[in-house]
């Protein structure tokens, strides 16, 4: 038996002799069909068990109480929203609050960190240490921490809006926040909106065109004048054309606060601040791990070649690091983006804050825990959705 | 507050019919020995621990009575202590029993939230409080003033309403933290802090850095009935939890305080007589022991007695009994009959 069952192994009609319970493809096969019963098992398991006990506590469930009126205030809000409007209006106000912040967090937070990266490799002694300190410091301090400072920092030190800081004429700061003047609208500046784009596009299409001409004939094209010529000319020869309709809406001191002009709160400002400032120690970090990443021959061989120190980092350097620096820099924007919930210690009303609040209203904590987790969720693969993207497009290709 | 509230999502997504089941609180706090009472360990008077971790205050006594009526013993309580957005997501979820924490008794948290108010146990309405240096003297000014707030309260809601009602411009902050919300309105981010009159009394008396720079505006915007709750579901344990606040007010009325509760004993009302166990029946009747409410009273005090401690005259925070006061006496405070 032993040595026909060798023979059979060794045989070329082994598969169909074999039981179908010992065929690899089919194994996986099952033990995938397995995993994935078990998996939504229990996840009806666990939503019937939710469904049953909220029934049985005569608790209210459902997304019926999007269409309710939310009846509360939200102080900072980029759409209109009153408290007779809905809870769906809540939630909207709070979500572009938190693009608000994430937006505006990430671009700040990428600047400010390849600033305090390059520094970090300055040859300049103090300059360098300087920016180990800022690294060290930020870096290994709380974020919680580092937000409760800055929010007492800004209401403690700056005065009331009676003795309010003017440092620029119309601009004021005091523990309402920063105020400043901002253009009042008219109906011409639409067509300076309209001029800027073209501005912008026309560059755009400038600079492939200055680059298809160096390619071809090897005559530079001075494309930073040329574009930022565009961009800020066409709209200020607009605004002269349609006859300079320009008026300031100045901040100005009424009753409790200033009224007119733009204003950011001081929570907005701690948040901002504290976000920025402690990414931006973990960028720095990514920053310089990315430009040592790159070979010292390279930079030696750019110098060989005669091209100039800034060239160099330019041309040569960051094209090579960026690679090294995009996927970890993915991670510390979605960091940024889901510490930016973390608003809710120091009163910045984001979709956690508007969330919670509709959770203590409604008593519906599952609901607004589910729609919390799929706006961050979803905001969160985006991020890495165009940062995967933009990966793509500077990895090495493979040739 | 992530993780209560993540815990307590988990235990209704997870939990059997465990905590909801009829009679199921009682016999668990019986077997466990121990009342899980939810509280506010910040609004001294009402609810707030000392340096110690002892909690004292008007609502934690009535934790102590209810733990008393069915426990035996004043102490055989486990504090919670609760932010006013977790409040509800714990008591619902089975964290705590019976959640005692300055908290309104409104129509929606009763038929949207499961759950179950006792008697108003104080009587409040919301007010402001300013700088007395501001020169306000009616809330009706405070058109455009910033005004410090906490989040997922009445008081966030009557706020927007008296400012819509009124015409009048708002710019609320709101802090779900109660130090940093007060800390805000001190350090003059806000130009008013709203809130109960009675915390306002106790913001005023232990927070503020001088008590008599900030006043209270006259204006009670809402009405705040203040009562301990507990979860739709076993009805008996909420009998026993309304009927221990009816004690409270009934010694009160009968002239029993924990001095003379003894005395009273021998006493020949039969009303005192049934109400102090000497008849027996009420504790039957309840599921408790017959002496139930000796125990409270000797224990806890009479509601007067718990008023003029916590919040009335022996206390910093000096309220008069107002609307509080024992309907014999011209205010709200009126027990059933204990038979």
């Amino acid at each position: 038996m032993a040595t026909s069952g060798v023979a059979d192994r060794g045989s070329t009609e082994r598969s169909s002799d074999t039981k179908i319970w010992n065929n690899p493809t089919v194994r996986g096969v099952f033990w995938q069909i397995v995993l994935i019963v078990a998996v939504l098992g229990s996840a009806a398991y666990l939503a019937s068990n939710a469904i049953d006990n909220l029934a049985r506590q005569h608790i209210a469930s459902g997304f019926g109480f999007l269409n309710r009126e939310s009846g509360f205030d939200i102080s900072e809000k980029l759409v209109q929203y009153e408290p007779s409007d809905t809870y769906r209006d809540a939630f909207l106000v709070g979500l572009l609050n938190t693009f608000e912040v994430a937006g505006l967090g990430v671009v700040l937070a990428t600047i400010l960190g390849t600033l305090i990266g390059v520094a970090r490799l300055s040859p300049n002694w103090l300059l360098r240490k300087l920016a180990q300190c800022y690294v060290e410091l930020w870096r290994n301090l709380p974020l919680l921490l580092q937000l409760f400072f800055w929010y007492a920092l800004l209401h403690v030190a700056a005065p009331g809006p009676r003795d309010a800081w003017n440092p620029l004429p119309d601009v004021f700061i005091s523990n309402r926040g920063l105020m400043f003047p901002t253009p009042s609208a008219d109906p011409s500046h639409k067509f300076i909106w309209i001029a800027f784009f073209v501005g912008v596009v026309a560059s755009i299409g400038l600079d492939w065109w200055g680059r298809k001409r160096q390619e071809a004939t090897g005559k530079p094209f001075p494309i930073l004048a040329a574009s930022a010529a565009l961009i800020i000319g066409l709209p200020v020869l607009v605004l002269l054309a349609t006859g300079a309709h320009m008026t300031l809406d100045k901040p100005v001191m009424q009753g409790f606060n200033f009224a007119g002009g733009s204003s950011f709160s001081p929570e907005l400002t701690a948040l901002l601040i504290g976000l920025v400032v402690y990414t931006a120690s973990y960028i720095a970090e990514i920053v310089r791990s990315g430009i040592l990443a790159v070979s010292h021959g390279q930079t030696e061989a750019a110098g060989a070649l005669g091209l100039q120190r800034g060239l160099v980092l330019r041309l040569i350097v960051l094209p090579q690091a960026l690679r090294v620096i995009i996927p970890p820099m993915t991670s510390q924007y979605l960091n940024l983006t889901k510490n930016s919930t973390l608003a809710v210690a120091i009163g910045f009303p984001d979709l956690v804050f508007v969330a919670q609040t509709q959770i203590n209203q409604t008593g519906q904590a599952i609901e607004g825990i589910g729609i919390i987790m799929a706006t961050y969720l979803a905001i969160s693969l985006s991020i890495s959705l165009l940062m995967n993207i933009y990966n793509a497009r500077i990895a090495l290709k493979g040739r | 507050m992530k993780r209560i509230l993540a815990s307590a999502v988990l235990t209704l997504a997870l939990g059997t019919a465990a905590t909801a089941e009829a009679g199921q609180t009682l016999d668990n706090i019986k077997s466990k020995g121990v009342l899980t009472c939810g509280v506010n360990d910040k609004t001294a008077g009402f609810g707030a621990a000392d340096s110690a971790g002892k909690y004292a205050g008007l609502d934690i006594d009535v934790c102590r009575a209810v733990a008393t009526a069915i426990l035996g013993s004043p102490d055989k309580i486990k504090f919670v202590p609760l932010s006013a957005p977790q409040r509800f997501t714990a008591l619902q979820s089975g964290e705590v029993d019976i959640l005692s924490r300055n908290t309104t008794w409104t129509l929606g948290r009763e038929a949207q939230l499961g759950l179950l108010f006792g008697p108003t146990v104080f009587y409040d309405g919301q007010g402001f409080l300013v700088k007395k240096s501001a020169n306000i003297k009616s809330a009706k000014q405070l058109s455009g003033a910033t005004v410090c707030v906490q989040p997922g309260t009445t008081t966030e809601l009557n706020l927007a309403d008296y400012f819509r009602a009124n015409k009048l411009e708002l710019k609320p902050v709101v802090i779900e933290n109660l130090d940093e919300v007060e800390n805000a309105f001190f350090t003059g981010r806000c130009d008013a802090y709203t809130t109960d009159s009675s915390g306002l009394a106790s913001t005023r008396v232990s927070k503020a850095p001088k008590p008599d720079d900030y006043v209270i505006l006259p204006e009670l915007i809402s009405k705040e009935p203040l009562a301990p709750a507990v979860r739709q579901g076993d009805d008996q344990f909420y009998d026993i939890m309304r009927w221990s606040v009816f004690a409270l007010l009934q010694a009160e009325e009968k002239g029993i305080t924990s001095k003379n509760v003894d005395a009273m004993l021998k006493s020949d009302d039969p009303d005192i007589k049934r109400f102090l166990g000497v008849t027996e029946g009420n504790g039957k009747s309840l599921g408790v022991d017959e002496k139930w409410a000796y125990n409270i009273i000797k224990n806890v005090g009479n509601y007067g007695e718990i008023f003029e401690r916590n919040v009335g005259k022996g206390s910093p925070l000096k309220l008069e009994r107002g609307l509080n006061d024992l309907w014999t006496t011209g205010g709200l405070m009126y027990a059933p009959p204990a038979r």
